[in-house]
């Protein structure tokens, strides 16, 4: 599947799109992590909850939970939401 | 001809500033993590080459970077500091951020220590590319109390910081707790004791001040030259306790009445033990943090803090609110001994003479969270 990475997490990925592969959300993250050592910390911590500041969407939508079932097909978007100044 | 290298880290980024030994004129390097909170960056003295760099943003979780080119790139940890996963269904703790780095004797080289907020006690033996938990206090149910909860600590979380390890003797530790106490371990972190002794509480209330959870030590600072002295700033007072006795004696109450000895930060003279230096602040009423009145000064001591004289030649005469925070504050290692801090507004200071005469050396930076000085 697509992921879609913000600007904080290009210094990983060296580009603001990505290909990860899973049948879940958590699994597809992990596999993002094994091509990219260290981007899941900076996203999901380490009780497995996404981190305060960090919006996960997939097509289009909110992502419910980590453990949703992912289709090929399907768009992730990482999003970095309001944080202050 | 030697280089000083003032690492200093804030709320934007770090910079490193270069001077040669006359330290007359002082070259930038930097933004380094432009963006990034970096709480603490750390040259390690036994190869005075690598360096590593507590890290978040706003929005990304922690991390460690490691550079062993003096900050030209910048590796970053394969396992940073983190807490055990829980058991589905129990409520676990996750690392904000790493806010204290802290190098082992050289007889333990790639050996590091890290202190996070929430609270935790972290270990590297490979130079801070994997970190382990130390359960003797992270999953201490004793120290879970006295650390007790978000609100029991500075705004931006409680922190662990000024882990100390004895220049001596490896397995003799120490760390303080905002709050929480000091504590000491002689078996490098299996046990702990605590080491509160003599230390003041916040005064008009009725707290216990035997229970570690009511003190909050801001800073503590081990003397190189007599390692069995330590200095503390805490939010109570100044202190100094010679070991072995277990006793801390509040060597503040000397500070001009008007003045106090409240603050964050301290550090003491690299070869006289008697030395050591503070920037009070304000923490009357609502705790403004501010300097006093408005009169930013540094006071030393000479004499153990039975006395105190006031340090100020070339700073703002009034009207300057800022103050230093708890790592901000350094002192390097010439022969005229230079002393550094950065401020909350951004600016780093510096004296060649111990303290007699002050100069700024960079102004308009983000808020300084941290100053290390180093000679090579």
């Amino acid at each position: 599947m697509k992921v879609l990475i913000p600007g904080a997490l290009r210094s990983y990925t060296q580009s603001h799109e990505a290909a990860a592969h899973g049948a879940t959300l958590d699994e597809a993250l992990e596999d993002l992590d094994r091509q990219y050592p260290g981007i899941r910390f900076r996203v999901i911590d380490e009780q497995g909850k996404v981190r305060r500041h960090i919006r996960i969407f997939v097509n289009g939508a909110s992502a419910e939970s980590l453990s949703m079932h992912m289709q090929p097909s399907d768009e992730v978007i990482l999003v970095q939401a309001l944080s202050g100044g | 001809m030697s280089t000083t290298a003032l690492l200093v880290s804030t709320r934007k980024g770090a910079w490193i500033f270069r001077a040669d030994a006359t330290r007359t004129t002082w070259e930038i390097d930097g933004p380094h993590f432009l963006g990034h909170i970096i709480s603490h960056m750390v040259l390690d003295p036994r190869d005075q080459t690598t360096l590593l760099a507590a890290a978040k943003t706003g929005h990304l979780g922690p991390t460690v970077f490691r550079s062993t080119d003096w900050g030209r790139n910048w590796q970053e940890a394969v396992q940073p500091p983190a807490f055990a996963k829980v058991p589905e269904g129990e409520s676990g703790r996750s690392v904000d951020h790493t806010f204290w780095l802290t190098p082992a004797n050289s007889n333990e080289p790639g050996v590091w220590y890290a202190g996070t907020s929430p609270q935790g006690l972290f270990r590297s033996a490979d130079g801070g590319v994997t970190w382990t938990e130390l359960p003797s206090v992270n999953d201490s149910l004793k120290f879970r109390e006295w650390m007790g909860s978000e609100k029991d600590g500075t705004p931006d979380g409680p922190k662990l910081h000024s882990i100390i390890v004895d220049p001596r003797d490896s397995n003799h530790l120490y760390f303080g707790m905002s709050g929480g106490g000091v504590h000491e371990s002689l078996d490098r972190g299996v046990t702990w004791r605590v080491l509160i002794n003599g230390m003041e509480v916040p005064e008009g209330f009725d707290f216990d001040v035997a229970n570690p959870a009511f003190h909050d030590p801001h800073c503590l600072r081990i003397c190189p030259n007599d390692p069995d002295r330590i200095y503390q700033q805490n939010h109570s007072g100044i202190y100094r306790i010679d070991r072995p006795s277990d006793h801390w004696v509040r060597i503040g109450r000397n500070m001009p009445s008007a003045v106090g000895d409240i603050g964050f930060t301290m550090t003491v003279h690299p070869r006289d033990a008697n030395t050591a230096w503070v920037f009070p602040m304000d923490g009357s009423s609502v705790w403004p943090r501010t300097s006093p009145d408005g009169k930013p000064a540094v006071y030393v001591t000479r004499d153990s803090g039975a006395t105190w004289q006031r340090q100020d030649a070339g700073m703002p005469a009034e009207q300057a609110w800022w103050t230093v925070k708890r790592q901000a504050m350094c002192c390097d290692a010439h022969e005229s001994v230079g002393l550094y801090f950065g401020t909350t507004s951004g600016e780093l200071w510096f004296s060649a003479d111990e303290g007699l005469r002050w100069r700024c050396i960079a102004r308009h930076l983000p808020e300084i969270y941290a100053v290390e000085a180093a000679v090579f």
